[in-house]
């Protein structure tokens, strides 16, 4: 238990977003999630978008975004959220709109959505939480497993010949015209838990200027499925899973108008 | 093309597809998004033609799996929107479709059916039916389902399936084909009168003012699911007693009766009248919605007749709702031609059978 502030020493350092939901987190130990919703949480308080805010959850472990984001939240089918999300922006483009997804959902079943909702330059922010593998259906290969990496259904590691190469989503999408933003970060420093807040901060200015999608790549662990503990699950992060996914700003659109 | 000023009760010439799309913007509909596919493309260009102006929204999605997705956002907006399609595009749609009908958001779903299975062919047909009626998609739902056999009906029931779709908070759809989708006769395009009004304090708008609400077919915890499910049964319930609508053509007196939808009961409508004027006393049931199917009036006419001629424009699948909705299976007749409209000397020679005289 803290001690209590001594008089004079009272001053407020850290607190909890207005819009990060009070409740025991569930997610495995050492999984990022928890940290990605702050930040969230955090950029949707420092713009003010609570009361403005529909956000989209897709399938996986990322679906539980509803239990802890205190916004209205909108479920789609796996794969589909920025389809989604281009129905509530359609229909609605004064509210700020973003999408939650695994790296099952943006870069495998919904690999289409995402790149046509980018290439029309839906004015969307995307939180795309890449961790290798796919969490919730128990640890399969994932588009962004590494090459011998082993999953439960790639149990002899991912083989190129077989499997595919792990795909890099963010310089994907950065090639498309549509997209305004585009940035991988990781959040297992807490260097990088500042950068990374700075490219969702982004980001989020991107949809409040008009510019066109915006997406960010967080690199996370899975450590249950992974197999780790959760401090040897931050170092590959820091190893491995940055020296495959570069961290960085792949794409940043200066003006609204593009042609 | 036709223009969308709206006087009252003014009289059009148009296709029933575009009909369709006059009923869809009557209703309030602002919101189309779609995929091409033939024979329903006139929808998407007669709504990316109009739907600016009005300050509305067309979208051309990559796919029919976008499309669909992108009305449940739109649906769950609060605003009104509609799509159309024909058989291999609306499969494309039923993962989106049970999710909608899991997360009750209400949306207009036009299916101007062609002939299946796969790619099939273009041709006519009403080989849908059991996808349409029968939920479609996975996990046992229902959508409610409007099949029009006129230009006046594309209009109409057009508006109809907004309001049941919004009233029930589930997807509507309105059962085509080529024929009454191309074919063009003079309509009333009267004003919209709503059949229902529902609020939607359910919509996603950005909490101002109010807590969180999330919409969603996820249901982990306890036995929510189950829950969730005996709720979309009683609604389906609901449905299934107060919304069945049929029409009863030349009924009275009649021996044999047709029981046919959509295109097969506007062909029947001619044979009906020849053999009327042959001494035939024969009549038709038209069901107006096939689900809900309008159960007790099938069961009522199986008893009043001889023969339920079953027209139907596939091998036989409304024929199995018939025979549910009645014990007097040997009263059950059927003609069918899957890829191909019933010609009114086609139908006339059966029920010339069927009365036991000869052609």
């Amino acid at each position: 238990m803290r001690p209590p502030a001594k008089a004079g020493f009272s001053k407020a350092v850290y607190t909890r977003p207005r819009s990060l939901v009070d409740v025991r987190s569930h997610f495995c130990p050492g999984c990022h999630h928890g940290t990605i919703h702050k930040i969230v949480a955090e950029c949707i308080d420092r713009y003010g978008l609570r009361e403005k805010t529909i956000g989209v959850a897709c399938v996986g472990c990322s679906v539980f975004l509803y239990d802890y984001i205190d916004v209205d939240v909108v479920e789609s089918p796996h794969g589909r959220a920025p389809a989604v999300a281009t129905g509530v922006k359609r229909a609605q483009p004064d509210k700020f709109v973003f999408t939650y997804q695994g790296d099952g959902d943006l870069a495998a079943i919904g690999t289409s959505e995402i790149i046509h909702a980018a290439n029309r330059g839906e004015n969307l922010s995307v939180i795309f939480v890449n961790n290798t593998t796919y969490g919730m259906t128990g640890g399969q290969m994932a588009p962004t497993t590494m090459l011998g990496q082993k999953t439960s259904t790639t149990p002899y590691g991912r083989d190129f010949r077989g499997d595919g190469y792990p795909i890099r989503m963010a310089e994907l999408l950065a090639g498309l015209e549509g997209t305004a933003y585009s940035a991988r970060v990781a959040v297992s420093t807490p260097a990088q838990i500042r950068k990374a807040k700075e490219s969702v901060r982004k980001a989020f200015e991107m949809q409040i200027g008009g510019m066109g999608l915006s997406i960010v790549e967080f690199l996370s662990t899975c450590p249950t499925n992974w197999g780790m503990k959760p401090l040897d699950a931050q170092k590959r992060v820091l190893g491995e899973m940055s020296e495959y996914f570069p961290l960085g700003v792949f794409k940043e659109r200066q003006q609204a108008d593009f042609a | 093309m036709t223009g969308l000023s709206s006087s009252p009760s003014m009289r059009i010439l148009t296709k029933g597809n575009e009909a369709i799309c006059l009923g869809a913007v009557a209703a309030g509909c602002r919101h189309y998004y779609g995929y091409p596919i033939t024979p329903q493309n006139d929808i998407p260009e007669y709504m990316a033609a109009h739907l600016p102006a009005l300050g509305g929204t067309f979208l051309q999605a990559e796919s029919e799996v976008a499309t669909i997705n992108i009305m449940l956002g739109t649906a769950a907006s609060g605003k009104r929107v509609m799509t159309s399609s024909s058989g291999p595009g609306i499969s494309l749609m039923q993962e989106g479709l049970s999710y909608m009908a899991g997360s009750e958001l209400p949306a207009v779903i036009v299916n101007i059916s062609r002939s299946g299975p796969g790619l099939g062919g273009i041709a006519p047909s009403q080989g849908d039916y059991f996808q349409a009626v029968k939920g479609g998609g996975h996990g046992g739902y229902r959508l409610i389902v409007l099949a029009p056999h006129s230009v006046q009906e594309m209009y109409a029931l057009t508006m109809l399936a907004f309001d049941l779709s919004d009233k029930y908070r589930t997807p509507a759809m309105i059962l085509g084909d080529a024929i009454v989708g191309q074919m063009k006769e003079p309509f009333i395009a009267s004003p919209y009168d709503p059949a229902s009004t529902t609020g939607k304090p359910w919509a996603l708008t950005g909490c101002a003012g109010r807590e969180r609400k999330n919409l969603k077919s996820l249901h982990l915890k306890d036995n929510a699911i189950e829950v969730h499910n005996w709720k979309l049964h009683e609604k389906y319930e609901r449905i299934r007693r107060d919304e069945a609508r049929a029409e009863s053509y030349m009924l009275d007196g009649a021996t044999i009766a047709v029981v046919a939808f959509g295109t097969a009961a506007r062909v029947s409508k001619t044979a009906i009248q020849w053999a009327r004027k042959e001494g035939i006393a024969a009549g038709m049931l038209r069901p107006i919605t096939l689900f809900p199917f309008p159960e007790r009036e099938v069961f009522d006419l199986a008893r009043a007749v001889d023969v339920l001629l079953v027209i139907e424009m596939n091998t036989g699948q409304m024929v199995e709702d018939v025979r549910r909705c009645t014990p007097l299976h040997d009263r059950i007749a059927f003609l069918g031609k899957p890829c191909a409209m019933p010609t009114p000397e086609e139908i006339l020679e059966r029920i010339r059978q069927l009365a036991g005289r000869k052609g």
